[in-house]
């Protein structure tokens, strides 16, 4: 099917189908209900500063916490490991538009990811941007809707409102490249363009995309990525090639893959913006999973109230049991305690 | 195999070969320092438009911080802000910013200091040419910034990003004013569209590289009065297509970066086309030491989306002949990413400005 013939698919669902919205429903079953607590005023702000939406949150090593939010500007703040406020990190720099991800590899740089400069920012420990992906289209240039410009040849240098970024044991860097380009882009740790699967057209055949919109690296060096649009994740090896398609975790938002000898996948099927009717009752809750896509258990569910979910955009999962979350749309991240040794079947919903 | 280079060379200089016919171009060895300016916590380098340094060593940028900001609900859009001067000692140490606010302060486009220790902006956005006195104060203005800005209807228009070397149709149509002039010649004025560069000649007149919307050199007394310019859109001598650099020899010539024509044109300094140099790249911003034996640098910037292309700098005489090159397109130190400036008031220390890598960075040749 061409893309062309997709899109007169769509186009009449999305004008015509008012109660219809994008999540879907997971079609895995019996999945056991893993409880859990939400520790209460975790992050501490100072007097006169506010978070807005949470796009990103990360750790170090260290257990400080890094928060991605969009404010008035956007803006990147560092918290301690109890959640103290320690700085805030790259203030009104040239690629800081409108938030979207952040992580912190394994020498504890930060990088930024910024859909509205369409540039992915690496900040040394101390706080400085030491490099750059990708190019922010001049002022000069004048107002553009989109650029680069929807089906446009995808440059293996420019990014298209990117979404995620992630590392191997080498330091190669993987894009998820993002809501403009559907593509993941592996560039070597030096910056230069290795390789990408997918392209600048959405597609559902495997190894295509439909917003990818998270990404995670396993110790392996295999690649997850979370193929939003098209409900699931995809598995890459190291060289982009197709190894698994995870589709029974509903709508795939972003990934987390815990450090040590036993890694754990963590993926959210969140609710979608603008809560539908009828969304709450099939999406909003993490799946905890093997690596290889067996499902270990589930937790959470979309609510409005604290321990409860709106729009999960991302999570941090460096402990596996200790999960950190931030959400769109109550302007807000949790920490969450993971109990699994009790984790129980509940009926299935 | 560097000896058997040099002999080649040196026999095809005595053959009399053009200086752009060059094939075997000498590497010349350096070293970088990738982060020699020391900002306060709370201030980032952006992309790195301008960067030059005055007598005593001091360093100057002016760098792209933020976009232009445009507010709702006024009569007409209004553009504020968006790039900022900042001053470094010779050690890296931050001394101060210079023009905070600035009503011309939109899109950096280059820093240049004159004889005389003055600071001069060239603003791509507003297309207006400021000079400041070494104390900070505002003392000459060349253009006017637009009062409201054009906004054109949101659509795809294509890629942005390649805007610093725009293709001609992204280009604002050149000539505009001008009378039924040749296309680019603008004004005879200092009307500028999206101007590039300034230098000086010893008499303290001035020269505007104008630029990406004009296809001209503009010349003016020290005084700002308007002298003449020459140049339209085009590929012939004196013609050009995006005048992206300007600079000038002890004897007053006139070395023009005509980037999109692959080319350095030299005019003496009423405008009389010399000659031309070929083959170094696309010559996006160039520079001349001072001093009894000058150099020209000019660097063949890679363009924003691409790093595996082009990004060497060249050195050479006067007279076009390359000396040698070094460098090349990346993100690395000692790699470049679109350099948009070269200061070189010492022949061998060097400081670059990069708009790919939001850097600045300060190398130390060591020539053979």
């Amino acid at each position: 099917m061409s893309p062309l013939s997709v899109s007169y698919l769509i186009l009449p669902l999305m004008l015509f189908g008012g109660s219809v919205f994008a999540q879907t429903k997971a079609k895995a079953q019996n999945v056991p209900e893993i409880p859990y607590e939400s520790v209460p005023n975790f992050l501490k702000f100072p007097a006169g500063l506010y978070l807005g939406e949470a796009m990103g949150v990360a750790t170090n090593s260290k257990g400080h916490i890094f928060v991605y939010t969009r404010s008035a500007n956007t803006r990147l703040f560092e918290f301690d490991q109890n959640g103290k406020f320690v700085r805030e990190i790259g203030e009104g720099n040239y690629g800081f538009e409108f938030a979207h991800s952040v992580r912190v590899d394994p020498e504890d740089n930060i990088w930024a990811v910024d859909e509205g400069t369409n540039m992915v920012l690496k900040f040394n420990p101390a706080g400085r941007i030491v490099m750059v992906l990708g190019h922010r289209p001049d002022a000069v240039a004048g107002l553009v809707a989109q650029s680069p410009a929807p089906g446009a040849p995808a440059e293996k240098y420019i990014l298209g409102r990117p979404t995620d970024v992630a590392w191997d044991a080498q330091g190669n860097i993987f894009v998820s490249d993002g809501y403009i380009n559907h593509r993941v882009v592996k560039y070597d740790k030096n910056g230069r363009f290795l390789k990408q699967v997918g392209s600048e057209k959405p597609g559902s055949e495997p190894s295509q995309f439909n917003t990818p919109h998270g990404i995670a690296v396993d110790a392996q060096g295999n690649v997850y990525v979370a193929d939003r649009a098209n409900h699931r994740m995809q598995v890459f090896d190291n060289n982009l090639e197709r190894k698994a398609i995870y589709d029974n975790i509903g709508d795939s938002w972003t990934v987390c893959i815990s450090p040590g000898p036993h890694q754990y996948l963590f993926t959210s099927n969140s609710n979608p913006n603008g809560n539908p009717p009828g969304s709450w009752d099939i999406t909003g809750e993490i799946y905890k999973m093997e690596l290889d896509g067996t499902i270990l258990g589930r937790f959470g569910h979309a609510s409005k109230e604290f321990g409860g979910f709106q729009v999960v955009h991302m999570m941090d999962c460096r402990n596996p049991n200790e999960i950190i979350v931030a959400e769109i749309e109550s302007w807000r991240v949790q920490k969450l305690i993971l109990k699994p040794q009790s984790a129980k079947l509940s009926a299935a919903k | 195999m560097r000896r058997n280079l040099q002999v080649l060379l040196i026999a095809a200089l005595f053959a009399g070969m053009p200086a752009g016919a060059q094939t075997s171009v000498p590497e010349i060895s350096f070293d970088s320092v990738a982060d020699p300016l020391k900002f306060p916590a709370n201030i980032h380098l952006g992309e790195a438009a301008g960067v030059a340094t005055n007598s005593k060593g001091d360093v100057f940028v002016y760098t792209r911080t933020g976009h232009p900001t445009i507010s709702f609900g006024t009569a007409r859009p209004f553009a504020h802000g968006g790039s900022r001067l900042f001053q470094f000692d010779r050690s890296g140490k931050f001394v101060r910013e210079m023009g905070q606010d600035s009503y011309g302060f939109l899109v950096a486009q280059q820093v240049r200091i004159d004889a005389q220790d003055n600071i001069w902006v060239v603003d791509q956005m507003s297309s207006m040419v400021i000079k400041f006195d070494p104390s900070g104060q505002v003392q000459l203005l060349l253009g006017r910034k637009s009062e409201s800005e054009r906004l054109p209807p949101a659509a795809p228009t294509g890629r942005g990003a390649g805007a610093n070397f725009p293709p001609a149709a992204q280009a604002p149509a050149g000539g505009r004013g001008g009378r039924g002039g040749a296309p680019g010649a603008g004004q005879q004025s200092d009307v500028f569209q999206r101007p590039t560069d300034v230098a000086w000649d010893a008499q303290g007149n001035i020269y505007v590289a104008d630029g990406y919307g004009n296809s001209r050199v503009a010349k003016f007394d020290k005084n700002g009065k308007f002298i003449k310019s020459w140049g339209s859109r085009g590929t012939e001598n004196g013609q050009f297509n995006v005048v992206h650099g300007i600079a000038i020899d002890a004897q007053g010539n006139v070395y023009v970066a005509d980037t999109g024509n692959k080319r350095i044109q030299v005019f003496d300094g009423e405008g009389t086309f010399k000659t031309q140099i070929l083959n170094v790249g696309n010559p996006a911003a160039i520079c001349i030491t001072p001093g009894s034996h000058q150099y020209l640098y000019s660097s063949s910037s890679n363009p924003p989306e691409n790093i595996d292309v082009d990004g060497e700098i060249y050195k050479m005489e006067l007279n076009g002949k390359v000396v040698g090159k070094f460098g090349r397109a990346g993100k690395l130190p000692k790699e470049f990413g679109t350099v948009n400036a070269l200061s070189c008031r010492n022949e061998n220390e060097l400081y670059v400005g990069e708009i790919g890598n939001w850097r600045v960075q300060k190398l130390t040749l060591r020539p053979n």
